[in-house]
């Protein structure tokens, strides 16, 4: 292994990323309208969230709940900027305290408060979309995982803190905005936002930024630090026996992720225009898992698919049939734990992979089809799926039944 | 923030808002109750327990509407009727759940999560069509209306007594059956070695299916309790869900005493910051506080000494 190099992208990956791309960035444009086009825009933000999960939760093994609070900081610190913008002393020269935001004028707020203060410069917002969750997450995780609070716990927890926010940010409404976020934002440095243009601009930025993070988290799944990762999934002790931090590690995916889903957050808010409560709550963020599981929780493009899946069923679904769409996500939820735990992603490397031509699958899988079995190599992740863990103990790695999740290179 | 109030004002003020706070404690234990059942003996995190409770408030809503329309003269008891039903539905409903669902994942904690998650959303929306989204309330009989007044600044509703009286005897009920009962015995050998239970004869399929079932009626008889102090709608249970986690967790997950322990601390933690907050800043300090003494003690208050 040692004298081995790493490959970050197998054939089929890359091919599965051009493929990706290419929708993205020509089919869809080219076949929506700019108002369809924003609605993929709003969906991938998702995506970014649906792609940490896939690190932190169908690699790492740590389910959080929480992800929505990392989406609402990063977009609340995106929103901050573009409404300090948008409420210069001109256009807010009928409030009684001309030059603040208008729900900090109604809640008979009569001066900025000092936190709002640095997100007058956009170098500073953009460094605080990524650094205020990702040092919110780095807290919440050491505390937990350095203690080893994890599994379920750790769901719980984040869970709680979601609601602890959401309640905050509700209660705080003369700095927050309350229950209707922070709305009416117009413009970038002068640049309207609301504009056809910039909303297609805006969505090629999504989309390179989303194809970045992709890159990113492949070479993180490739990476030593991925192998790790799934080691300590399936067998936490195993790896701490064998001299590792495993906690170390819990903290790095963790944070990861969280600056993944900060970064779709401010991407939503750019597209959308406001940032509410209701994107960081205990139900959003159940909802950014159910992306992730649609998707196949060990795929990151299945992520990205299974997040314009379930919000594109659920825009047409809401639409037309309120009630049916509840139900359908309902039963999607029990559907992707009891039939198909590893998504799209997984019933496609079942049923249609193996009958892909050989080009496909690269030199590496047709020089182990030569030798027969090449699970000698060392590092095949060929996770461990026996099911002989003893019952009741928190500490069990997400064990997947079927076990066709194996990444042959 | 004292200052404005007199002395015998402030004692009246903690009496009250003690008092309104053990009203809230009743319900968590109830809720809580159930869940450390589920959670804490069997391991399993069920989602839906805040709906489990809502069924049982709508079935005690179902059933007064019966006996004003049908026995308006056994009014006066009806609440012991429609608490039996309350248990009884949710009962059988967690049966089936359990058989249908909850058997499949034992291995799979967090799966288990997003199941019945999908499961509560499931109820919601059916609730939401029978009943309706607006949220319905329970005619309360006369002898429960009212208040009895214990000084002239302090008074305590009767309904509220009534429901911690329930809360008491149920918790009682549930020490018996859990430490004294033959099913008890079962369960706790169960959660403690498994296979060993299995080995000296113990069904232990039957025991958990029984387990899950039990907890959800417990859930029941709190929803129905619900219905005594506040009115109900489709999401009601969705809102207690996280409180009712902590609680357990806080408490320490296998702990029916560590359950009713923090139930305490948090209720009267939050009614009495209540009063002098406003009442999202009171939640917000309470489960920070939860959360923050979760981190420093992450087994909970009281935890059982178990070998894993």
């Amino acid at each position: 292994m040692n004298h081995k190099q790493i490959t970050y992208f197998p054939r089929k990956d890359l091919i599965g990323f051009a493929i990706l791309a290419a929708v993205l960035m020509l089919v869809l444009p080219m076949a929506l309208d700019v108002f369809r086009l924003n609605l993929v825009g709003k969906y991938l933000t998702y995506a970014f969230v649906a792609i940490g999960l896939v690190l932190c939760w169908g690699y790492g093994g740590i389910l959080s709940l929480g992800q929505g609070v990392f989406f609402g900081l990063g977009g609340y610190c995106m929103a901050m900027f573009l409404k300090l913008e948008s409420s210069d002393p001109e256009s807010t020269k009928i409030q009684s305290t001309p030059g603040i935001p208008d729900f900090m004028d109604w809640n008979q707020i009569t001066e900025l408060p000092w936190w709002w203060e640095p997100f007058y410069s956009l170098p500073f917002t953009l460094f605080a979309v990524v650094a205020v969750p990702v040092l919110f997450a780095f807290i919440i995780s050491v505390a937990m995982f350095k203690r080893r609070v994890g599994g379920v716990y750790f769901a719980i927890i984040t869970q709680a803190i979601a609601a602890i926010l959401t309640i905050l940010i509700i209660g705080q409404q003369g700095y927050t905005g309350g229950v209707n976020g922070i709305t009416d934002l117009r413009t970038l440095l002068g640049w309207d936002i609301r504009t056809d243009e910039a909303k297609t601009i805006l969505y090629f930025v999504c989309c390179l930024l989303l194809l970045a993070s992709l890159a990113t988290a492949q070479i993180i799944r490739r990476n030593k630090v991925g192998r790790i990762l799934v080691a300590m999934r399936d067998q936490e002790d195993r790896v701490r026996f064998s001299g590792y931090d495993v906690s170390n590690f819990k903290i790095f995916v963790f944070c990861m992720a969280a600056a993944f889903s900060a970064i779709g957050g401010a991407m939503f808010t750019l597209q959308v225009g406001f940032m509410s409560p209701s994107f960081v709550g205990i139900v959003p963020s159940i909802e950014m898992v159910i992306y992730c599981a649609v998707g196949g929780r060990l795929s990151l493009l299945g992520a990205v698919y299974g997040s314009l899946l379930v919000n594109w069923a659920k825009t047409s679904l809401s639409e037309s049939f309120p009630e049916l769409w509840l139900f359908g996500l309902g039963a999607l939820f029990i559907g992707v734990v009891l039939a198909f735990p590893n998504g799209i992603a997984g019933l496609f490397q079942r049923y249609v992979e193996p009958y892909m031509p050989a080009w496909y699958h690269g030199r590496v899988a047709a020089k182990a089809s030569e030798k027969g079995n090449s699970t000698t190599s060392g590092d095949n992740v060929t996770p461990d799926t026996s099911e002989e863990v003893p019952t009741g103990s928190d500490k069990q790695p997400a064990t997947l039944k079927g076990g066709h999740y194996v990444n042959a290179e | 923030m004292f200052a404005e109030y007199t002395a015998s004002e402030l004692t009246a003020i903690f009496a009250m808002q003690g008092f309104a706070g053990l009203i809230l404690f009743s319900v968590l234990v109830l809720m809580a109750l159930g869940l450390a059942i589920i959670f804490g003996q069997m391991g399993v995190i069920n989602m839906a327990h805040g709906e489990f409770m809502i069924l049982g408030a709508y079935v005690t809503y179902l059933t007064s509407n019966l006996f004003s329309e049908y026995m308006p003269s056994l009014f006066d008891g009806y609440f012991f009727v429609a608490m039996a039903m309350a248990f009884l539905v949710t009962f059988l409903l967690g049966m089936l759940v359990e058989w249908g669902l909850i058997r499949h994942l034992y291995k799979r904690p967090l799966d288990t999560l997003l199941a019945t998650w999908g499961l509560s959303l499931i109820l919601q929306q059916i609730y939401r069509s029978v009943f309706g989204a607006r949220e319905v309330g329970v005619t309360l009989p006369d002898w429960m209306m009212g208040s009895y007044p214990l000084t002239d600044m302090v008074e305590v509703p009767i309904n509220g007594i009534f429901v911690m009286v329930l809360t008491l005897v149920i918790s009682i009920g549930i020490y018996f059956l859990m430490f004294r009962s033959r099913w008890g015995k079962q369960v706790r050998a169960v959660v403690q070695n498994r296979p060993m239970a299995g080995a000296v004869g113990i069904n232990t399929e039957k025991v958990d299916r029984l387990t899950f079932g039990i907890g959800c009626g417990i859930a029941g008889i709190a929803g129905s309790a619900f219905t005594m102090i506040g009115s109900t709608g489709p999401t009601s249970g969705q809102l207690y869900i996280v409180d009712t986690f902590l609680v357990v967790v806080f408490g320490g997950a296998q702990s029916l005493l560590g359950t009713i322990a923090s139930a305490f601390t948090i209720s009267q933690a939050q009614s009495t910051m209540e009063f002098f907050l406003s009442g999202s800043m009171a939640k917000v300090l309470t489960l920070l506080f939860v959360v923050g003494i979760l981190m420093l003690r992450p087994q909970g208050l009281f935890a059982l000494k178990i070998r894993r």
